[in-house]
């Protein structure tokens, strides 16, 4: 039996005019780690604090560990959170802190002392329990927070964005030792994050989300290599997304302008429609080494990226195509308006269908990059 | 043409000390009309300011002997007794406005934040409303009926203190209100309750310390207003300093002058007070910045 488990969760907020949160479902394992990851406003967080208890659901169930917390008030949830904006009390000390829902608890001194010097030490700020959250960097205060929501031995563990407000370096050590903490403890945990890189470095599964809706619940493989719908494919990664015209269905022969490749699955539109060809750039060989699918065009953009060099085909007016491959300072780079052809695998190239969706797709992207 | 580099070297070093010692003297010398202006403005206002103070001063000493007038105030035991009775009047009437306002202005940012606008204009009545309408109010209703509380001393001291409470709110709401803005509320309130904190446990433990230096302040400024009221003490007719004041200038000539600075110099003190706790508390209550790492 599931640990955590939502049923059917939704949530409208008076005079919204669509459900911020709709049929969601999930069942989490006792000390597995899930990510909720999607653009802004697409229900991670409302779905989070429902878990919480700061919002109640419209319908749906929420139960922990067999037990109904529905309607279940925040403070008597045994559920820690950690915040975004860290929300640590500023007229207490750190150790104080880390303390207060112990003392809320009623738990004798010793305990409290000893409970707060165990947490200190397991977020390596032993020498700082005295010291006052304004007197801490962003990351060492994001520790402390951590702590604190531990140190109440909470049944489910969830964090709001708790790495957004740190610095890039700071970010990936703290979510390493995010990750050490909860597998050292086995504490269930909800994770909330626009950052897909973050969710697919931390999660044992994913639950990518838009528009309130769940897209696709999976280990953070399966998101990336085998998306269930547009909206993932071009959420998660970056990807090349290709208008395309099917040829044979049951083959999966699509056109590209007047050139011809082969998708990786059946097609269930008819001949003659449109739809979207989906190839992640690393999948992408300049030449013919890459696989049978192959595409020619004119270089018409270099993109140096540190380790990675990018570069763009244009195949047809509307249908580019990028690629990476390692930087090389051996190797001479593409020249811009150079012809060039590119190949890739079959089983690379997923057909999407509907034109008009991958649209809204690319240009939902665009606007959150 | 070659140039001799030592000889400009050594020229340049005398010409930049020779200029760094001009730019030195220059700017010193040069005020600018827009600091006159202020210099002016700020000594206008001080002698607005001290000038009827000096002369309160002046015309209290020239009771004979020199300083009766304060010999006597401080011989006087209806000065004391007024002002312990108005001090005591003012914790209470702190304390109760505290325990009104901290919760209110709490909840309304909490929860009702399109209601801020209603509970500030409330707040405000007693600017609108004449404290002579408000005594006379009290007394009406509670003067007979269910709850004769004017028929009593101490019914009357509930009635100063309940009034003083209204009269208190402009500046405790407001003071309360800034407090909250420097805090995040919301963030604060869901951390407390995750850990398993009620609402009283969090207005208790965390909102109420994080709001001490505005409430000292609103608290000091109703604490002033109480000490110096006169009309609804008068008409409750409770042995206040306001009253006193008042009796005392109608019988003599130069110790209201004194009891005046007296009061005057009481305020300051607490105004201190003020700025000492807030001092030591600043360090302690600053709001928790989102940044970046160090």
């Amino acid at each position: 039996m599931s640990f955590l488990v939502l049923e059917g969760v939704q949530k409208q907020f008076p005079g919204a005019p669509h459900a911020a949160v709709e049929d969601f479902n999930l069942a989490a394992e006792k000390g597995e780690f899930v990510s909720f990851l999607g653009p802004s406003g697409c229900g991670k967080t409302t779905t989070l604090r429902m878990i919480a208890g700061f919002e109640r659901p419209t319908a749906g169930t929420i139960t922990i560990d067999g037990n109904d917390i529905t309607n279940k008030p925040a403070n008597r949830r045994n559920v820690g959170m950690v915040f975004q904006s860290y929300a640590l009390f500023p007229n207490m000390s750190v150790a104080d802190n880390i303390g207060f829902g112990l003392r809320v608890r009623k738990r004798p001194k010793d305990q409290i002392r000893k409970r707060t010097g165990e947490l200190l030490e397991l977020i390596n700020l032993g020498d700082k329990g005295e010291r006052y959250p304004y007197q801490l960097s962003g990351g060492q205060q994001q520790r402390v927070a951590l702590a604190r929501a531990l140190a109440i031995e909470p049944e489910v563990l969830l964090l709001d964005e708790p790495l957004s407000a740190l610095d890039a370096k700071i970010r990936v050590a703290l979510r390493k030792e995010i990750r050490a903490i909860q597998r050292q403890l086995g504490i269930t945990t909800v994770y909330v994050t626009h950052d897909q890189e973050e969710a697919m470095s931390l999660s044992d599964r994913v639950v990518v989300m838009s528009e309130g809706r769940v897209e696709q619940i999976g280990p953070p493989p399966e998101i990336y290599n085998f998306p269930a719908t547009p909206f993932v494919a071009s959420f998660v990664g970056t990807l090349n997304l290709l208008p395309a015209t099917v040829v044979e269905a049951a083959t999966a022969r699509v056109s590209i302008g007047d050139q011809e490749i082969r998708g990786a699955a059946p097609v269930e539109a008819s001949v003659g429609s449109h739809v979207t060809v989906a190839v992640r750039p690393e999948a992408v060989e300049l030449g013919v080494g890459g696989g049978p699918n192959r595409l020619h065009g004119i270089i018409e953009d270099v993109s140096f990226l540190g380790s990675i060099v990018r570069t763009r085909l244009k195949l047809t007016d509307d249908a580019s195509l990028s690629w990476d491959q390692f930087n090389d300072p051996a190797l001479a780079a593409a020249a811009i308006g150079e012809s060039a052809t590119v190949s890739f695998p079959v089983e690379a190239s997923l057909v999407l269908e509907g034109a008009a969706s991958a649209e809204k797709v690319i240009e939902q992207a665009i606007a959150e990059a | 043409m070659t140039v001799g580099g030592p000889a400009i070297g050594a020229r340049s070093e005398q010409t930049i000390e020779a200029i760094q010692g001009e730019n030195k003297v220059a700017p010193a010398r040069k005020v600018s009309g827009g600091k006159v202006i202020s210099w002016v403005v700020f000594i206008l206002a001080m002698l607005y300011f001290f000038i009827p103070l000096v002369a309160t001063f002046e015309f209290s000493l020239r009771a004979k002997p020199f300083g009766a007038a304060y010999a006597n105030t401080f011989k006087d035991p209806q000065f004391f007794g007024s002002l312990f009775y108005s001090f005591v009047i003012g914790v209470i009437t702190i304390v109760t406005s505290t325990a009104l306002i901290v919760p209110t202005a709490y909840w309304v940012r909490l929860r009702l934040p399109r209601l801020r606008p209603v509970v500030e204009f409330v707040t405000l009545m007693p600017f609108v409303i004449p404290a002579v309408v408000l005594a006379f109010g009290l007394i009406r209703s509670f003067a007979t009926g269910p709850v004769p509380l004017a028929a009593s001393q101490r019914g009357s001291d509930v009635l100063l203190v309940a009034a003083y409470t209204i009269l208190s709110l402009p500046y405790m709401y407001r003071a309360a209100d800034t407090g909250l803005r420097t805090i995040d509320v919301k963030s604060l309130t869901e951390a407390g309750q995750s850990l398993g904190a009620g609402t009283f446990r969090i207005l208790w433990s965390i909102i109420l310390p994080n709001l001490r230096v505005a409430i000292l302040s609103g608290a000091f400024l109703t604490l002033a207003i109480v000490i110096g009221e006169f009309t609804l003490a008068n008409y409750l007719a409770r042995p206040a300093f306001g009253p006193y004041l008042n009796h005392l200038g109608g019988n003599k000539s130069y110790e209201p002058a004194a009891v005046a600075l007296i009061s005057f110099g009481l305020t300051w003190a607490a105004m201190g007070v003020i700025a000492l706790i807030g001092r030591s508390a600043r360090g302690r209550s600053r709001t928790v910045e989102v940044g970046g790492a160090h």
